[in-house]
């Protein structure tokens, strides 16, 4: 697969960029070493049993969501897939919440009924958190359409993988988002592989991904990823179409993931792709390493303040296990709790009929 | 009381809750300046113009789940499918998001959507457009599922759904959209999960939704005139939630049931219903619960032969007698 190089244009000079201060600078740092170390944790936590299901990391990926993120304000919205820890540290959920989720406890996120694919927090203007591949896109599209219906100034971020292109309900929001002048931002998180099937193998392609995007009329960028300054300028042109035009936007960023698709996938290493690969994305390509670098040369931030930062990071993954460790599993009623509003909040509604059919 | 279409009374539930409720948009294929494939939607465009009513691309899976989505953020979409049938191409969207989005999120999040259009064979257009899905969609827990025999049913319940905050499926029905009956001017809701006793009898309750209740009516109508026996109709006009108190109620009285639905036989509403009589009022009955169901192959397109293969008077009387 061919993959770009570091880029060459200074991204930090980029307007949106240039007016970050050198702690906003070392935030971007941190919520990327959080999501790092925080699915480092899980991972461990994973292969000792503790956490059921799959589990995708995004460990490779940290510098799309944060830096996407980073540019939210009031009225923007976030949707994502299956791989959405990232996501979810980014506009601000608790490594407790999101921890004590992964092991299917009564503090998770989502009470234990959700899982590792399936975070929210609406309060955070974050939808999820999505299993089936592809069917977020037209929710995304549909958080655009409210945005637009309450004629409120803002966007929706949809997130999607290089594999759920291919999906037919995309090229359906597609022309819907064109249509209906939709103030939309689908962001493709193309990491080479959906699944264990590669790009070149799954997906019919020009020149890349993004460009599907012109059979609508619509605005589309492709970029590297690896460079947080990079997705923020660019994600920023995209948020800013919306803002001040209703248009949507199609991005792809290249990025990578260093582990399979879910860490049950066991051909990852030498399997569907090679070993060498995986190492050269860690070793020249690392979006942590890289911006850490850059923040050196920057002189924004010092070895010590990196350490401390890291360190953090980890204490606070650890504490998250200890949280769910000790946290409680769900009661057998509340298997029936969150299926129906009505019933939920014993409106008349709720109480009239029947609506579980065990007994 | 005016004597009105089951379409106009929805159209009428349709304007009265665009006026009360700056939320509710009317959105799917041709619903706007066509007026509605079947015209139920007829001159609401007109009045409440593009943001209210709305024509979206055939693209079932996108336009729902963009309903969806928007339901997130408070906007309470109605969406029309032309055919109950095409829901097959939004499958993902309306049982994974629609349906489990409020579980998976531990309740943060809750989806107030109705869906609606016809749900019914009985036209001559073919198995692809005769579906009547209310059984597969009744099977998912977070979903509700609604029916309506008569226009004054279809007004009251369709407005109850519009208000609720869950995803509510609402079958309607082709053959049905010209039938008239008297609906009041005055506003009214009817609840969901509520039946109604469309006919009294003391001697087998005939259990039905939908057209089926119309069909049930005909048979007791010639089960009183021609065998003498007193027919009890129970519309249940809700699936999820289910008046099951009503359908005991009646059991306890006649003693006796044949379940009339337009759902083929494999695990169809009446399947469902026959199993919760047997397991609560086994000691009631006076003979085994008989079912009229559409006869078990795909819609057949024939015009001579697709009207025998829906529940018939006719078949409803012999499994009476069968069972009486």
């Amino acid at each position: 697969m061919t993959k770009s190089v570091a880029p060459r244009v200074d991204f930090a000079k980029a307007p949106i960029n240039a007016k970050l201060t050198s702690e906003d600078k070392r935030t971007l740092l941190r919520e990327m070493l959080r999501i790092r170390r925080f699915e480092q944790a899980s991972l461990k936590m994973y292969q000792q049993g503790k956490v059921g299901g799959f589990l995708h990391l995004y460990i490779g990926q940290e510098s799309v969501a944060v830096g996407a993120v980073s540019l939210m304000g009031e009225h923007d919205h976030i949707i994502t897939a299956y791989r959405d820890h990232g996501h979810a540290l980014a506009v601000g959920m608790s490594m407790d919440e999101c921890m004590a989720e992964l092991y299917g406890k009564a503090t998770g996120c989502s009470k234990g009924k959700g899982g590792s694919m399936h975070f929210f927090a609406p309060d955070k203007n974050y939808w999820g958190g999505h299993g089936i591949v592809a069917g977020q896109t037209p929710l995304g599209l549909g958080l655009a359409y409210g945005i637009k219906y309450k004629g409120l100034t803002g966007a929706a971020l949809c997130f999607l993988g290089d594999g759920a292109v291919n999906q037919g309900c995309f090229y359906e929001s597609l022309n819907m988002a064109a249509l209906f002048e939709l103030p939309v931002v689908y962001v493709i998180e193309n990491n080479g592989y959906s699944m264990g099937t590669s790009l070149e193998r799954s997906s019919a392609l020009d020149k890349c991904l993004a460009q599907r995007a012109e059979a609508f009329k619509i605005d589309w960028d492709q970029a590297s990823g690896e460079d947080v300054y990079q997705v923020r300028e660019v994600t920023q042109k995209a948020i800013d179409r919306a803002h001040k035009e209703s248009k949507p936007t199609v991005l792809e960023f290249d990025t990578y993931r260093y582990y399979g698709h879910s860490v049950a996938d066991a051909n990852h290493k030498g399997g569907y792709r090679p070993e060498e690969e995986i190492e050269i994305f860690k070793k020249q390509h690392d979006p942590i390493q890289c911006f850490k670098a850059r923040l050196l040369d920057e002189q924004v931030l010092t070895e010590e303040q990196y350490g401390i930062i890291d360190t953090e990071a980890r204490a606070e993954a650890a504490a998250s296990i200890k949280f769910a460790e000790v946290s409680p599993q769900p009661t057998e009623e509340s298997i029936f709790e969150d299926v129906y509003f009505e019933v939920d909040r014993q409106t008349e509604a709720g109480r009239t009929g029947k609506h579980f059919f065990n007994d | 009381m005016p004597l009105i279409e089951y379409r106009e009374a929805l159209n009428q539930a349709f304007a009265e809750e665009i006026e009360r409720d700056p939320n509710v948009v009317l959105m799917g294929e041709e619903v706007a300046q066509y007026d509605g494939a079947y015209k139920v939607t007829r001159g609401l465009w007109k009045k409440y113009g593009d943001k209210r009513v709305v024509d979206t691309p055939i693209s079932e899976a996108g336009f729902i789940g963009m309903g969806i989505g928007a339901s997130m953020l408070g906007i309470r979409p109605v969406i029309e499918l032309m055919f109950w049938s095409f829901a097959a191409v939004a499958y993902d969207q309306i049982i994974n998001n629609a349906g489990q989005i409020r579980y998976m999120s531990g309740g943060l999040i809750n989806c107030p959507i109705v869906i609606r259009g016809p749900a019914n064979g009985g036209t001559n257009v073919g198995a692809t457009h005769s579906h009547t899905p209310e059984s597969w969609l009744a099977a998912i827990p977070g979903l509700k599922v609604v029916t309506a025999a008569t226009g004054y049913d279809a007004k009251g319940l369709m407005k109850t759904a519009i208000r609720d905050n869950d995803p509510v499926m609402f079958m309607e029905n082709t053959l049905l959209y010209g039938e008239k009956c008297e609906v009041p001017t005055e506003e009214y809701l009817i609840p969901l999960g509520k039946a109604d006793c469309k006919r009294e009898g003391t001697d087998v309750s005939l259990i039905a939704y939908g057209r089926a209740v119309l069909t049930a009516l005909k048979a007791a109508k010639t089960l009183e005139a021609e065998h003498d026996i007193s027919a009890e109709v129970i519309d249940l006009r809700s699936i999820r939630p289910l008046d099951e108190d009503a359908i005991l109620e009646s059991v306890r009285k006649t003693h006796r049931v044949v379940l009339v639905d337009e759902n083929k036989p494999f695990c169809a509403v009446s399947a469902q219903i026959s199993s919760l009589i047997m397991e609560k009022a086994f000691d009631e009955l006076d003979g085994p619960v008989g079912r009229v169901c559409s006869l078990d192959a795909p819609a057949i397109y024939s015009p001579a032969l697709e009207p025998l293969q829906l529940p018939t008077p006719d078949r409803v009387i012999k499994k009476v007698r069968e069972v009486c």
